[in-house]
């Protein structure tokens, strides 16, 4: 089917998610305003006025009450996701880059930047059910990692935190003590800077995606590499289909040499890879910048891509796509 | 033993030898324990890197014994003959005084400020006259030490018995009848067979750090050279590369070897010690298999700078050009109004002088025989002019004048049997120029030459290639970015002798042609502006087989044999980086990306030995001699299919091992999972979607009636 263009960001994609019944589709781009779509037919729903940078991640409730978003305008945003009023601001001294809510939505992992002489941290915060008790402290502050901190998310029974970034390490942490339980080795591990992380739907594994020009899938408990996928691109996005065993890749090369070469030379695709069989199924081109974002729609029918372009493109799959055999 | 040593001193010194970061330690400049390093041979008979030695001084002996008064006077004489020729150093010149007699020994030193000007200075001063009695004998300061531990009395040399070497053609004789290539990316220098059926390389030999510039094969591909900053060296052998010989040559750039892999000739240029002087160049020509050098040449970049085509900016490369076949018996240089041809047996000139030709542009050896053709530019009235001379009898066998040329090409046919001529003529106005092909036949009598004009006459010529081993040549002309190209024969069904043209393909996105080695086939490429464009053409049936493009390709090499090709994306690009394996026929079989990549190469394979009459029987039973190879291709596809299989089968099985123990964890912390919702039962729907359609039906009753039936009939 036609992908479905989806013009409302002015600056280039950042995050996408969708909420748990499929229906929503949360966007954040460089400009200061998170905009929810109806997943369906691409409708603009509304937008989240508040921030004062440029967004980077956004997470929602299981109930889709609540949102939450970082920026690089040093706050993460509790948002109503109905009304688009501003509940709280959490304030860090540093851009905060990825949000994650906890299995029951009680707490949040916020990480931020390393920004003047702040290195960068992982904070847990406490999200009140009630927003008027809602407090800024942190549970937890967990630093170490050297340079920017790409993403964090929640381990199974929240008992983790698994973390990504630019010193090409994954971790996994103890959420209640703050210790190193894990550490991805050299051998195994991403060369460059990894970009980008998602879980699988039941949270037993993920993927990351790196400058190394591959992605990697692990077990989310041990930290085993279970897959390698390369490609000929440095990976900004990944996403898996909660569906079939597929997984896909977004990229391209920086955003400073796209004037310079051609358009094909590019390769601005989403790479469809065979999940078991680590054997690449196909490409879905339309962007004209590096695809920064995916996400998959959890019924595993449709899913979208937001490119340095500014668009987010939304594809709803052909029925010959459930039928693909390698 | 050292190990034990090592670990007492360490308890001794109380240092955990765990602890220490082995790289960390640097030794202290020219220490090294005793440890040679296995470089450090090669070094020693560096007869240029003498920054740290005595290379700038030279010793100067029999000079006249002088007494006290004279000193000054002796003095003054030596440093006004060696300042003529170099700087020497500030304090530079020592004479020794015997203490009792006060009197000079009769010899004194002299340190110049490079080694260069040490050489220069032996090599002018060594046998000068000073006066009847007194003829300098000048020697570099190092040689000294060697001349003084010759040995009184001689001794026989010691005769190493003989060892048989490897067989360094092994690599032909395997056993699928595969090619090797090289291929060199980041750090990394790889050898690999081409494994055509299993659709991979096969690794062979891999190396960190194997050059410090590129890898070349010699022309029949039994070595492998490669370029370090003491020398070149060769590489071969039966199982891997072993190290076959050196040739040291400080800061060598480029290498090329005589076409019967002979000799080696290496050039090097270097600094100039005063800025205003030019490059110094030096070449050495080296015995392959000896590691001898049988004749160096030095001199100012100038003097190697004359003639080519790339030779107005800087050397052309090779300097020395081989006559062809395999026996390297003449090689030549073009120099300022002469050609220099050399013989090897003797290393110099035939007839001790070089052949005199007035502004002589360009000259290129026939591939098989010692024929010369060289290009003169036309000057005032001199009409331009091609010749054929005949090597060592230095006969002109065949001239051609020309009129109102502005460039000339030479190209041979790859058998020696013909010789196109492109040149560049200025039309009338002499504002544009237009081109024409003089074709020469070689092999016949008097050597025929036919003039070939395009139909349009003001088509640019692109690219020209003659088939190898054949009759035809490609022409690609017009205008980019779609030019034509034409095909042409030196044949005519009636053996008339006159070049016909077999067809013209209209507007194709090429600008380079590459010929199979074994003609017939040819690949019209669109590189650089035109991203990688590639058209398969058989010349024989005059049809496309395939078209296909390698974006971005940069190199396209065929293998020897003629049945693979591989596009490769060198650095040049930042991107794509890699190489594509395709069949002759334009077929995709594998692709092999690999970042910083620099060079790929097919290694060469000798000529066959097999007779033309025996090639051409064989190339009539075709049919029969490939059955058994179709049976083995077919042996092999049905056995890559069962491992595929196989591999599939096993990755599933284990992907199924792990999504079992995902799905037994995920149940057993279900209950916690619901705490933390809350209570929320939240398995059931976050299962997986499936995406499964059922069809239930359910029988709920079964009654039978007997239904009366009777017709209303109104």
């Amino acid at each position: 089917m036609r992908p479905i263009l989806m013009k409302g960001h002015e600056r280039p994609l950042t995050f996408l998610k969708y909420n748990r019944d499929g229906d929503l589709l949360f966007s954040c781009a460089k400009d200061h305003t998170p905009t929810v779509w109806f997943a369906d037919n691409g409708e603009r729903l509304g937008t989240y006025r508040g921030h004062n940078g440029a967004v980077w991640s956004c997470d929602v409730s299981r109930d889709s009450l609540r949102l939450v978003t970082a920026s690089a305008d040093q706050t993460a945003k509790l948002w109503n996701v109905q009304t688009g009023a501003q509940l709280f601001s959490f304030n860090f001294g540093s851009p905060a880059r990825s949000v994650d809510f906890s299995v029951g939505d009680k707490l949040a992992v916020i990480t931020t930047d390393p920004f003047m002489e702040l290195s960068s941290a992982i904070h847990v915060k406490r999200i009140a059910k009630d927003p008027s008790e809602q407090i800024g402290e942190s549970v937890l502050v967990i630093k170490g990692p050297q340079g920017r901190i790409n993403r964090a998310v929640w381990g199974p029974l929240n008992k983790t935190i698994i973390s990504a970034g630019e010193d090409a390490v994954i971790r996994i942490w103890d959420s209640e003590t703050g210790k190193l339980l894990e550490e991805s080795d050299k051998e195994n591990g991403h060369r460059k800077t990894i970009t980008s992380l998602c879980k699988s739907a039941d949270g037993s594994h993920f993927l990351t995606g790196s400058l190394d020009k591959s992605a990697k899938l692990w077990d989310i408990r041990s930290l085993t590499l279970i897959k390698t996928y390369v490609t000929e691109r440095p990976v900004n996005a990944v996403a898996m289909s909660p569906l079939l065993d597929h997984v896909v890749l977004g990229g391209g090369q920086d955003a400073s040499a796209v004037t310079t070469t051609d358009h094909r030379a590019g390769k601005f695709e989403a790479k469809f890879f065979d999940k078991i069989l680590q054997e690449e199924i196909g490409g879905v081109k339309g962007h004209f910048g590096p695809i920064n974002a995916l996400a998959f729609n959890p019924d595993g029918k449709s899913f979208s891509s937001g490119g340095e372009d500014g668009y987010v493109r939304l594809h709803h799959f052909d029925a010959d796509y459930f039928n693909i055999k390698i | 033993m050292a190990d034990v040593l090592i670990e007492e001193m360490a308890s001794r010194l109380g240092i955990d030898l765990n602890q220490v970061d082995w790289d960390s330690i640097k030794l202290p400049k020219g220490e090294d324990f005793g440890i040679k390093s296995d470089d450090e041979d090669l070094r020693e008979d560096d007869p240029l890197e003498f920054e740290e030695g005595f290379g700038n001084i030279i010793v100067v002996d029999n000079l006249p014994q002088v007494p006290k008064e004279k000193f000054e006077k002796l003095e003054g004489v030596i440093r006004k003959i060696y300042s003529q020729i170099g700087v020497i150093k500030e304090d530079g010149l020592w004479m020794p005084v015997d203490p009792a007699t006060e009197k000079t020994l009769g010899y004194c030193f002299i340190e110049y400020n490079t080694p260069q000007e040490a050489q220069l200075a032996r090599e002018k001063t060594n046998g000068y006259k000073l006066d009847k009695s007194h003829i300098f004998s000048v020697n570099m300061f190092d040689d000294i030490e060697k001349f003084m531990k010759v040995p009184d009395e001689w001794a026989p040399p010691e005769s190493n018995p003989y060892t048989p070497g490897e067989n360094l053609q092994q690599w032909l004789t395997d056993a699928k009848a595969r090619d090797q290539f090289v291929i060199r990316s980041a750090s990394d220098t790889e050898v690999l067979w081409n494994d055509a059926r299993h659709l991979k390389p096969d690794p062979v030999y891999k190396r960190a750090y194997w050059t410090e510039s590129f890898v070349q094969w010699s022309p029949l591909g039994t070595y492998l050279a490669t370029i370090h900053r003491q020398g070149a060296a060769v590489w071969g052998g039966a199982s891997a590369f072993n190290r076959l010989m050196r040739y040291a040559h400080p800061m060598v750039k480029l290498i090329d070897f005589s076409p019967g892999e002979k000799y080696l000739v290496t050039y090097s240029s270097h600094e100039p010690s005063n800025p205003r002087d030019t490059h110094m160049v030096v070449l050495n020509i080296f015995d392959v298999r000896t590691g001898k050098v049988m004749r160096d040449f030095k001199g100012s970049a100038d003097e190697f700078a004359v003639g080519g085509t790339g030779g107005v900016t800087g050397v052309s490369w090779p300097v020395f050009r081989w006559a062809g076949g395999r026996d390297d018996k003449y090689f030549a240089r073009i120099g300022k109004n002469v050609i220099s041809v050399y013989e090897a047996e003797t290393f110099s000139l035939i007839d001790k002088k070089s052949i005199k030709v007035e502004n002589v542009m360009d000259f290129s050896w026939s591939p098989t025989d010692p024929i010369l053709a060289l290009f003169v530019p036309e000057i005032g009235n001199q009409p331009a002019r091609v010749s054929l001379i005949q090597i060592p009898s230095k006969e002109e066998l065949r001239q051609k004048n020309l009129f109102s040329v502005s460039d000339c090409k030479i190209y041979w046919q790859s058998n020696g049997e013909y010789l196109s001529v492109q040149v560049d003529r200025y039309t009338k106005t002499k504002k544009s120029t237009y081109t024409g092909f003089e074709l020469f036949r070689i092999k016949e009598r008097d050597i025929p030459i036919e003039v070939l004009e395009l139909e349009n006459k003001n088509d640019k010529i692109i690219a020209f290639a003659w088939e190898p081993k054949g009759h035809r040549f490609a022409v690609i002309h017009g205008e980019n970015p779609r030019p034509d190209v034409s095909f042409y024969t030196m044949r005519t069904t009636h053996n008339t002798g006159r070049v016909s043209k077999l067809t013209t393909l209209k507007s194709k996105q090429a600008n380079a042609l590459y010929w199979s080695p074994a003609g017939r086939y040819i690949i019209l490429a669109g590189l650089k502006g035109l991203n990688g464009q590639l058209e398969f053409y058989n010349v024989d049936e005059l049809e496309t087989m395939a078209t296909a493009e390698h974006f971005m390709a940069t190199d396209i090499e065929w293998d020897p044999t003629g049945r693979y090709v591989a596009t490769s994306v060198t650095s040049v690009h930042e991107m794509e980086n890699g190489f594509n394996i395709w069949s002759f026929n334009g077929k995709l079989l594998y692709r092999i990306l690999k970042d910083h990549f620099f060079q790929l190469s097919w290694r060469p394979r000798p000529p066959s030995l097999l007779s033309p009459e025996k090639e051409e029987e064989i190339a009539k039973n075709l049919k029969k001699y490939s059955k058994k190879y179709e049976a083995e291709d077919q042996d092999v596809s049905m056995l890559l299919s069962e491992q595929d299989r196989e591999k599939r089968k096993m990755l599933k099985d284990e992907w199924d091992r792990w999504v079992s123990e995902w799905k037994r964890l995920h149940e057993e912390e279900g209950s916690e999972r619901q705490m933390l919702r809350d209570g929320e039962a939240s398995d059931q729907e976050e299962e997986e979607y499936e995406d499964k359609e059922v069809e239930v039906e359910e029988l709920l009753d079964v009654t039978e009636e007997v239904i009366s039936f009777d017709y209303e009939q109104d």
